[in-house]
């Protein structure tokens, strides 16, 4: 199996700047705005981009991590049994500005179960999307996001993925190409 | 990935500690989900499911009906009383009857040992055990092991103690099962009469003094004497089963440590425990009705998902 770094440490840290203040553009003080991470992957970016703000000096920005696992539609339809991990959502999504938050944009179907799922908690003003990667010509569903970190072309069958690194603070995060 | 190793839920002597793991972990989720503002999700929304209850139920039939409804399921409720069943339909026509309207699982509560068991090899459906008569009753187990480890943590090398009525009743059976499958020590106490023989040979010790056991344990499951499977007195009177037997304040006080209180429910107040202990701190008697939705809702999801697959 072949892998290949696509995006750099440094050019993952450039990227996460940049989503960064990109928000803080679009999103001012984020006094309405919820920053909602997916389970299992995008919280990890989501974590990320709080701390970022934090050194911004933005901090006490209202999230949550959101499980869709029993909103996907491929229940009963794959050999193996869906398992969710857990949701903590301590707030309310009625009237407020989303940010949906995931590692890699593929089918887009993780943001349609996403979609549905965000209904249990209220009805939001608005909802955006923020992925750091998009894997070009994949989608199975009419899904763009709103804030992108990079574009990626995949041959089918390659998985993309994002190395995250707990250790260190910094420049963490890489990506690899496997050729199956 | 984990599955269950069962296609049915018959009792919990068919299921496999790491069974009784994925429930568990699986139900942790949907409380979460059902304390959600919007509790529902469109999980098994292409899945039918039949409630047969040939017996009275309240609790375990609203669980069961609010656990499916919660997952989006379509829901057909049938009671033995208002069917055919009085016309002299036999069970396996019955079910066949209703499977041939398009259900994909069946709950079945029924007053025969063995009823779920039966049917399972008669009818080709996903059948889930809700109580067959003194036998098991498994949905009830796994939410009183649930809401102990919730309480408790690991169950392994706690004591938990059974009370009452053991000789009629399904939950202290599926119980032994559960509790030795999480390693947990398990004492009975009840009249001499109301023990069923041979019921060591499950692993559990037996005794008919409570303050003993009240003292050795960690959490009691508090069980109802079952007038209505009594064909003979099993003991003197009420009055008297209450004061040898029943849990009260006084008792509670008594002991060296504080202990859990389990009670199935339905409850008789001042029976085998009086309302100063049911409505106490200890008991956790509403945290089991909560966790018994959660329970089932796990239950049916990870049946269904091994139903046969949409195809594609």
């Amino acid at each position: 199996m072949a892998s290949k770094i696509l995006l750099s440490k440094q050019h993952v840290s450039i990227i996460l700047s940049r989503l960064c203040h990109q928000l803080m553009e679009r999103h001012g003080d984020f006094s309405n705005t919820v920053l909602v991470g997916l389970q299992p992957r995008g919280t990890l970016l989501m974590v990320r981009l709080l701390d970022l703000l934090k050194e911004e000096g933005i901090d006490s920005i209202a999230s949550g991590k959101l499980d869709t696992t029993f909103f996907r539609d491929d229940f009963r339809r794959s050999e193996k049994p869906l398992h969710a991990k857990a949701t903590e959502m301590n707030v309310l999504l009625e009237g407020k500005e989303v940010v949906l938050i995931d590692d890699v944009l593929f089918t887009g179907r993780s943001i349609r179960s996403a979609l549905s799922a965000i209904d249990s908690y209220g009805r939001p003003k608005s909802i955006e999307l923020l992925v750091l990667v998009d894997r070009r010509f994949s989608r199975h569903l009419p899904i763009q996001p709103d804030y992108l970190g990079a574009q990626v072309d995949a041959l089918q069958g390659d998985k993309v993925k994002v190395v995250w690194s707990e250790a260190q603070a910094e420049s963490i995060v890489y990506l690899e190409k496997h050729n199956e | 990935m984990k599955k269950l190793s069962v296609s049915h839920l018959l009792g919990i002597k068919y299921l496999q500690p790491e069974d009784l793991h994925l429930i568990f972990e699986t139900a942790t989720h949907f409380k979460e989900v059902i304390n959600r503002p919007i509790k529902k999700v469109p999980s098994l929304r292409d899945i039918t499911i039949a409630n047969l209850f040939f017996e009275n139920s309240t609790r375990t039939k609203l669980s069961f009906e609010l656990a499916e409804k919660r997952l989006s399921a379509d829901v057909i409720n049938f009671s033995a009383s208002q069917s055919s069943v009085s016309k002299g339909e036999t069970l396996v026509d019955t079910v066949n009857n209703i499977l041939a309207m398009k259900v994909d699982m069946i709950v079945m509560r029924h007053p025969n040992p063995g009823a779920a068991h039966f049917l399972s090899k008669q009818v080709n459906s996903c059948i889930i055990n809700a109580g067959d008569g003194t036998h098991e009753h498994p949905s009830q187990a796994l939410l009183d092991a649930y809401s102990l480890q919730e309480k408790l943590g690991d169950l392994k090398g706690r004591r938990i103690a059974i009370v009452g009525d053991i000789l009629h009743s399904r939950v202290a059976l599926s119980n032994i099962y559960a509790l030795k499958m999480l390693g947990a020590e398990v004492k009975l106490c009840a009249p001499k009469s109301l023990f069923p023989k041979h019921i060591e040979s499950l692993g559990v010790t037996v005794s008919s003094d409570l303050m003993n056991v009240l003292n050795w344990c960690d959490a009691v499951n508090m069980l109802r004497v079952q007038k209505e499977r009594m064909e003979l007195s099993y003991f003197p009177s009420t009055r008297e089963y209450s004061q040898n037997f029943g849990l009260n304040g006084v008792r509670l006080k008594q002991l060296r440590k504080e202990i859990v209180v389990l009670h199935p429910g339905p409850i008789n107040r001042g029976v085998e425990i009086t309302s100063e202990v049911a409505d106490s701190e200890q008991a956790i008697i509403l945290d089991q009705v909560e966790n018994g939705v959660a329970i089932r809702m796990a239950i049916i999801y990870l049946l269904g998902s091994q139903l046969n697959r949409v195809i594609t």
